[in-house]
């Protein structure tokens, strides 16, 4: 079964058609890469998930329940909104972190701020916040950061601030999981060990879709693989049929131009 | 003139130029944050109608607004009759300062990055959530030394009352050279301004350092 449908997603920015009518299916603990050149798309098309852009047109279904339909966009309550984009997590290019928070404040900051509008937080305090922070803690050792809960952002390197970024996008148990470029801010060597996390949830069948630059991890980890063209899917298909045997010109040259 | 006679007149003076001074900040502080939201916010009207405030104000000197502020209504209504002069000095000051800080604001939250907004958005926060719990306190980290240069100036400007003859320190020290033909008093006032403006030194330097556990 699809956990997430998405269908006919278009976005124009002014004049500008950035997105030309996506649309894709991911199978419960699918992992799906998108590539393509900058410009070519992969950026909005997250951020529509999220629901950082609307877009124009298109709708958006998870696990079968309508969560965006342009065609019906009414003005919804803050509150509905809030609760649709707990579906998706979203891990940046530049983390993000929050700076006055230390690594193991960061984790738990938005589920503690859910837990307060239940309605037995009064009750339960202690408990439900022991238990936040119980997670946090064992999410925070599942990135291998364990050793660095109190640290602020500033004392971590751009690999580890990326790992607590996981940490924290994992807290809130998202069913589908987005990353951003989450490498490209990173030095190569540094890189490594973000990509090992990830590979990490991979293997564990969390549902993700990922925009990368890395096309060997892309090609490792992916079940499969979106090719976006100027706001438009060129190909699409299984990792080894995308990186092996790339039907399309457009995809041949492009992977000529990212590997050699 | 003895040196203890002298010191409890400026002593006199200094307490009014506090006064002017703690009432200004208590009410630019949230005033000027307010016309900094009106300058940011979405309705046009409002955002330009804060502007041109802040265009006027910051524009014309503030002893010229005081001036007006004293006079003005008396002027404008021709009833004669104008605002107890304390008061007319403070309020052209809380107008003023609330300008000055409303940009200062308004740099500070600017100057967050659309990322912390973004990152709060995707972790399902509500704007207030946001606002309270992520970009209050890197924007007070982020507008501690212009606020602490402004709120000196301020120290200095409340200088300024005696144009309405609101007898402040610099008032109080000036009389003595007419009545007493005495200028070392004047000179002498300049100490009271150093310490205050000392102690707020000292006020703002630790609060940044209390601040210095992240970087924002």
């Amino acid at each position: 079964m699809a956990i997430l449908r998405v269908e006919n997603i278009r976005k124009c920015f002014g004049k500008i058609e950035v997105l030309r009518g996506i649309g894709f299916s991911l199978g419960r603990g699918e992992v799906l890469s998108i590539i393509g050149s900058s410009g070519s798309g992969k950026t909005t098309l997250l951020r529509c998930l999220n629901f950082l852009e609307t877009p124009d047109a298109g709708r958006i279904l998870v696990n079968d329940r309508l969560l965006f339909d342009a065609a019906g966009l009414v003005e919804e309550r803050d509150a509905d909104v809030h609760r649709k984009r707990l579906h998706f997590g979203l891990v940046f290019q530049n983390f993000n972190l929050f700076p006055q928070y230390t690594a193991l404040r960061n984790v738990t900051l938005a589920k503690e701020l859910l837990a307060h509008g239940q309605a037995d937080f009064r009750k339960d305090k202690t408990r439900i916040l022991r238990e936040i922070r119980e997670e946090a803690v064992s999410l925070l050792d599942q990135v291998g950061l364990s050793d660095k809960a109190d640290a602020y952002p500033h004392q971590l390197s751009g690999g580890q601030q990326q790992r607590v970024a996981i940490a924290r996008a994992l807290a809130l148990h998202p069913d589908i999981l987005c990353f951003d470029e989450p490498t490209s801010a990173l030095d190569p060597e540094i890189s490594g060990e973000v990509l090992l996390v990830i590979k990490g949830l991979a293997s564990r069948h969390f549902t993700m879709v990922i925009v990368t630059h890395e096309m060997g991890f892309a090609r490792e980890v992916s079940d499969r693989v979106l090719f976006l063209d100027d706001g438009l899917i060129a190909e699409e298909g299984g990792a080894e049929e995308i990186f092996g045997d790339p039907k399309s010109e457009r995809l041949r040259s492009f992977l000529h131009s990212v590997i050699t | 003139m003895s040196f203890a006679y002298v010191t409890s007149k400026l002593l006199e003076g200094f307490g009014l130029t506090c006064l002017i001074f703690a009432i200004t900040l208590v009410f630019a502080l949230p005033l000027g944050l307010l016309v900094a939201f009106c300058s940011m916010g979405k309705h046009r009207a409002v955002r330009y109608a804060s502007k041109a405030f802040v265009w006027i104000i910051r524009s014309t000197p503030l002893m010229l607004q005081v001036i007006i502020v004293f006079y003005g209504p008396g002027l404008i209504w021709g009833t004669g009759s104008y605002l107890p002069r304390l008061t007319a000095v403070i309020v052209a000051f809380i107008i003023n300062y609330a300008a000055y800080f409303s940009e200062i604001y308004r740099g500070g939250i600017e100057s967050i990055s659309k990322g912390q907004y973004e990152a709060g958005q995707v972790l399902g926060m509500t704007k207030r959530q946001i606002f309270f719990r992520i970009t209050l306190l890197q924007v007070v980290k982020r507008i501690i030394p212009p606020m602490s240069n402004e709120i000196i100036t301020l120290v200095k400007d409340t200088s300024l009352a005696r144009i309405i003859a609101v007898k402040e320190l610099i008032m109080m020290a000036q009389e003595f050279i007419s009545a007493n033909a005495l200028i070392w008093p004047l000179f002498y006032s300049g100490v009271f301004y150093m310490v205050f403006c000392g102690g707020l030194t000292l006020f703002f330097g630790a609060i940044e350092k209390k601040l210095d556990y992240f970087s924002a």
